[in-house]
C-alpha cells in the first residue's frame, strides 16, 4: 500500500514525469511516488518504437521504449515508489489525493508537492468537424500506434492519413512496414506540419504521396470505412468545387494535433473537495 | 433458446418495442422480441435530443398529444422501477424579441387543451435570471415544470432487459422478412433466422414500420419519410447550460434546442431535413451550419471550440391522418389493431415525442389487446424492478472504496474522461442482454463519449470484449457485422 504522505507525488510517467521524479529524488526529496495509469512506466514512449529519441540529451539514437528504460532504471535505483495501473480521481488544493488501483484499492494520500505530467490528448474527428458517416475504422494516429506497436494488431489494410503531423507520418511508414497500403497523406495547410526529417524518412522514402491544401470532405461507409472523399481547399480553407476525389480505403487515421493536458490539470487543482472531477 | 411458437412476436427493439415487450411481460404470454441489429436501441431511439416533453407541442386531439401527456406522467414510476436516469427539471420555450411572443400564447393554449399541468409564463428578466447565458434579447418564455431529460439508451436497455428478466426471449440480428398469413390472420413471422408461429405480431419497427405494415396488407398509402436531425455535443467540463431551452417551433419541428443531458453535456440540435435513405446518419456541412446558427440565437456564448462530437439521427415521420373528428393533422401516430387483419398490433410513425410516449404506447397496446378479447392474466411473480448495476463515477468515495474491495476490477479506470471502470464493462458484457460490441458498451456505460472520444479506451475495450466473449480481437466489432475494428495481427502476411 502507498504511504499516507509523500514529499513529491508525480502523476503520469511519460518523459516529463520520469525526469521530474528523478530530479526530485536527486535534489533531496525523501519519499517520491509516481502514479501511472498504465501497467508500466514510460507513457506514450512505450508505443513509439521508432528511433530518434535521446539524440540531444544522451547523444544516442534510441527507440522510445529503450529511451524510457534508461530513466526507468534510474527510477528503480533511486528507490522511487510506484503506483501502477492506477488513476487519480481527485486532487484537492491542499494536495490531498484520491487514487485507485486494483492493487491498492481506494487510496488516500497527501503530498507536499504534486507534479502534473499527464501528457496530452489527440484531437478527434469532431474537433476538426469531419463530416459523413460514423463507421468503424476512424482512429487517431496514437490509438492506431498503440494497436500496432503494443497490442500487435493492424487496425486496417488500406489507409488514408489526415494531417502531416509527426505521429501520422511515422505511422504511415510503420503501417507500410507491416504490409498495409497507405494511399495518401492529406494536409489542409499549404505546408508540412511535422518535421522535414520525417517527411523524407517516412513518406518520400516509401513513395507515400503527400497532398498539401487537401482535406477530407466526408467519410463514406456505414459499418466500416469504405472510402473518404478528399477535396482541395482554397486560401480560406474552403473546399474547391470540382476537386473532390473518392479514395477507397478501410481506415482513416487522424494526425491533426494534440490538446494540451493543462485543462485537466487546472480543473484538478481547483476542484477542491467536491466529488471526483470528471473530464 | 428460441422456440417455434409464441403468443406474441414484437418486431423492433427501439424504445417503443422494448417498452411493449416489458409491459407485456407482466402477463402469462410467451413473447419473442426480435431486432435486426446487433443490439437494442440502434435506430431512431439511438440519436435524438433525449427530452421527456411536457406535451404542449403536439396538436390537441392527436394521438401524439395524448400519448405525450399520459406518457410524461408515467416516467417517475418507470424510472424508479427500471433504475434509469431521469430528471424532471422543466423545460423552456424561449421567445427572442417581441415578435416571437405570440407563439408562446399559442403553445400555452395547446398545453391547456392537452392537459399539461404546471405551465408558467415567464418574463424576459426572469428567464435571464434563471439562465444567465441566454440571449439578452429574450422577451419571455413558457416554462413547463413537467418537462424532463432522460437517457434513451438506458431506458431502452433497461426496458428490454426487464422484459428478458420476466421471460421474454430476445433475438438480436434477427430481421423481419414477412408474415405468415392464414386467411386474414397473422399466424407467424418469417425472419432470416427462421419462422416463428404467433397469435399476435406487434409492429414496432420504427423507420421500417411502413414496410412491416405493408407486408400485412395494411395502409398501403402509409409512408415513413425519414427526417434527419444533426447535433453537436459539447465538453461538459467547458460549457454548461443548466436547462432545456427550446426556440419557438416551426411548422415541421420543435426547432434547434440548446439543452443539457443527464450526463452533463450540453447538446445543440436538431435541424430537420427530409431524406429518402433510412440508413443515412451522415452529418453534413449544411446541417451543422444550420444547427450552429440556431443554437447561437438562443445562447450566443456557445463556443464551437468545445464541441467534442457530432451525430445525426433519423425521425421516423409518418403521414397518418389524425382520426379525431375535426382535427386536421396529417402526421399522427398509428396505434391500432386493424379490422382488416387479425393478430396484428400496428404502431407506425412513432417519431418525437416518442421517447416520452413509449410507456403510454406500451400501456395502450396492453389495453388494445384486452379490448380484442385477449385474456391477459397477470403473472404472480412478475418483477417490475430492474436492478441497476454499479456506476463508479456516480458513487461517493466511501461507496467506491467498498466496490473496489469487493471486486478489484472496479479499481481500474478504462475510460479516463468519463471514469468508466473495467468492472462496469465486464458487468455489461455479462448482463441479461450482453453488450457484445464497442458501441453497445458505450451506450450502456457512456465510455468513450468524452474529450478524447475513445482514443485511450478503445484498445482496452477491444481487449476486454475479446477476453470476456472468448473471441479473437479481430472479431470484435464497433456495431455488428461488417464493422470490425482490426484487420489482422502484425507480422502476419496479407491473406
Amino acid at each position: 500500500m502507498p504511504k499516507d504522505i509523500y514529499d513529491v507525488v508525480v502523476i503520469g510517467s511519460g518523459p516529463a514525469g520520469l525526469a521530474a521524479a528523478i530530479e526530485a529524488k536527486k535534489t533531496g526529496a525523501e519519499d517520491v511516488l509516481i502514479i501511472e495509469r498504465d501497467k508500466e512506466l514510460g507513457g506514450i514512449l512505450l508505443q513509439c518504437i521508432h528511433n530518434g529519441f535521446g539524440v540531444e540529451i544522451l547523444k544516442e539514437d534510441l527507440t522510445g521504449p529503450t529511451y524510457a528504460q534508461r530513466y526507468i532504471h534510474e527510477i528503480e535505483q533511486l528507490g522511487v515508489e510506484l503506483l501502477l495501473d492506477a488513476f487519480v480521481l481527485d486532487l484537492s488544493p491542499s494536495r490531498h489525493i484520491y487514487a485507485i488501483s486494483q492493487w491498492s484499492g481506494f487510496a488516500e494520500l497527501d503530498a507536499r508537492a504534486v507534479v502534473l505530467s499527464m501528457g496530452a490528448r489527440e484531437r478527434t474527428r469532431a474537433q476538426i468537424r469531419l463530416r459523413g458517416t460514423r463507421p468503424a475504422g476512424v482512429y487517431t494516429a496514437g490509438t492506431a500506434q498503440r494497436f500496432t506497436n503494443v497490442e500487435g494488431y493492424l487496425p486496417g489494410k488500406r489507409f488514408v492519413v489526415l494531417g502531416s503531423g509527426d505521429i501520422g507520418m511515422i505511422m504511415a511508414r510503420r503501417l507500410t512496414f507491416e504490409g498495409a497500403k497507405v494511399e495518401r497523406v492529406l494536409e489542409i495547410m499549404p505546408f508540412l506540419t511535422g518535421l522535414t526529417r520525417n517527411y523524407v524518412q517516412c513518406l518520400l522514402d516509401f513513395d507515400i504521396p503527400l497532398q498539401l491544401r487537401h482535406t477530407v470532405k466526408r467519410i463514406l461507409g456505414n459499418h466500416r470505412v469504405e472510402a473518404v472523399e478528399a477535396v482541395q481547399v482554397d486560401e480560406k480553407w474552403q473546399p474547391i468545387k470540382g476537386t473532390e476525389e473518392v479514395i477507397p480505403c478501410d481506415t482513416l487515421l487522424l494526425s491533426v494535433g494534440l490538446i494540451r493536458g493543462q485543462q485537466e490539470s487546472r480543473r484538478c487543482a481547483r476542484s477542491g473537495d467536491r466529488r471526483p472531477v470528471r473530464g | 433458446m428460441a422456440r417455434k411458437n409464441y403468443d406474441v412476436v414484437v418486431i423492433g427493439a427501439g424504445v417503443v418495442g422494448s417498452m411493449v415487450a416489458r409491459f407485456l411481460s407482466r402477463y402469462r404470454l410467451d413473447i419473442l422480441h426480435i431486432e435486426k441489429e446487433v443490439d437494442v436501441c440502434m435506430g431512431a431511439t439511438a440519436a435524438n435530443t433525449a427530452i421527456i416533453h411536457a406535451g404542449y407541442d403536439p396538436v390537441p386531439g392527436s394521438l401524439k398529444a395524448v400519448m405525450n401527456v399520459v406518457g410524461n406522467k408515467m416516467w417517475d414510476t418507470l424510472a424508479g422501477e427500471l433504475n434509469i436516469p431521469f430528471e424532471r427539471r422543466g423545460d423552456y420555450v424561449v421567445a427572442i424579441g417581441e415578435e416571437e411572443l405570440p407563439a408562446l400564447d399559442e403553445l400555452w393554449d395547446r398545453g391547456v387543451k392537452n392537459g399539461v399541468p404546471g405551465m408558467l409564463m415567464l418574463s424576459g428578466a426572469e428567464v435571464r435570471r434563471r439562465e444567465p447565458d441566454i440571449n439578452p434579447k429574450v422577451s419571455g418564455a413558457l416554462w413547463a415544470s413537467t418537462g424532463g431529460i432522460a437517457d434513451p439508451f438506458a431506458a431502452t436497455v433497461a426496458a428490454a432487459e426487464n422484459a428478458v428478466m420476466n421471460g421474454v426471449t430476445l433475438m438480436l440480428e434477427t430481421k423481419f422478412e414477412d408474415f405468415v398469413m392464414e386467411d386474414n390472420r397473422i399466424v407467424g413471422v418469417k425472419t432470416n433466422r427462421g419462422t416463428f408461429g404467433c397469435r399476435w405480431a406487434v409492429n414496432a419497427a420504427g423507420l421500417y414500420s411502413d414496410e412491416v405494415m405493408h407486408k400485412a396488407g395494411i395502409r398501403p398509402e402509409f409512408k415513413i419519410t425519414p427526417r434527419k436531425g444533426e447535433y453537436y455535443v459539447f465538453d461538459r467540463a467547458e460549457i454548461a447550460v443548466n436547462n432545456v431551452l427550446f426556440p419557438v417551433p416551426s411548422p415541421i419541428s420543435k426547432g434547434i434546442l440548446v439543452t443539457t443531458t443527464v450526463h452533463g453535456n450540453t447538446i445543440i440540435g436538431p435541424n430537420a431535413q427530409e431524406i429518402e435513405d433510412k440508413e443515412d446518419c451522415s452529418v453534413t456541412q449544411a446541417g451543422l451550419d444550420e444547427v450552429w446558427a440556431g443554437a447561437q440565437k438562443l445562447v450566443p456564448k456557445l463556443d464551437l471550440k468545445y464541441a467534442i462530437a457530432v451525430f445525426a439521427g433519423l425521425r421516423p415521420g409518418g403521414n397518418a391522418p389524425c382520426e379525431t373528428p375535426g382535427v386536421n393533422y396529417g402526421k399522427d401516430y398509428i396505434i391500432e389493431i386493424p379490422d382488416k387483419v387479425r393478430g396484428f398490433v400496428n404502431l407506425g410513425g412513432i417519431e418525437s415525442p416518442g421517447l416520452v410516449s413509449s410507456p403510454a404506447i406500451a400501456q395502450r397496446v396492453v389495453d388494445l389487446l384486452k379490448d380484442a378479447g385477449e385474456k391477459l392474466e397477470e403473472k404472480p411473480d412478475w418483477e417490475p424492478i430492474r436492478p441497476a448495476r454499479p456506476r463508479f463515477r456516480d458513487m461517493a468515495p466511501e461507496e467506491q472504496k467498498i466496490l473496489i474491495e469487493n471486486d478489484p476490477r472496479y479499481g481500474r479506470i478504462v475510460c479516463r474522461c468519463e471514469y468508466v471502470t473495467e468492472g462496469e464493462i465486464v458487468a455489461e458484457i455479462h448482463a441479461p442482454i450482453p453488450a457484445r460490441t464497442y458501441d453497445a458498451i458505450k451506450r450502456r456505460t457512456w465510455l468513450g463519449t468524452g474529450r478524447c472520444q475513445g482514443g485511450f479506451d478503445t484498445p482496452r475495450v477491444v481487449e476486454i470484449l475479446a477476453r470476456e466473449l472468448e473471441v479473437s480481437m479481430l472479431d470484435v466489432t464497433k456495431k455488428g457485422s461488417g464493422a470490425t475494428m482490426l484487420a489482422r495481427r502484425t507480422k502476419d502476411v496479407e491473406g
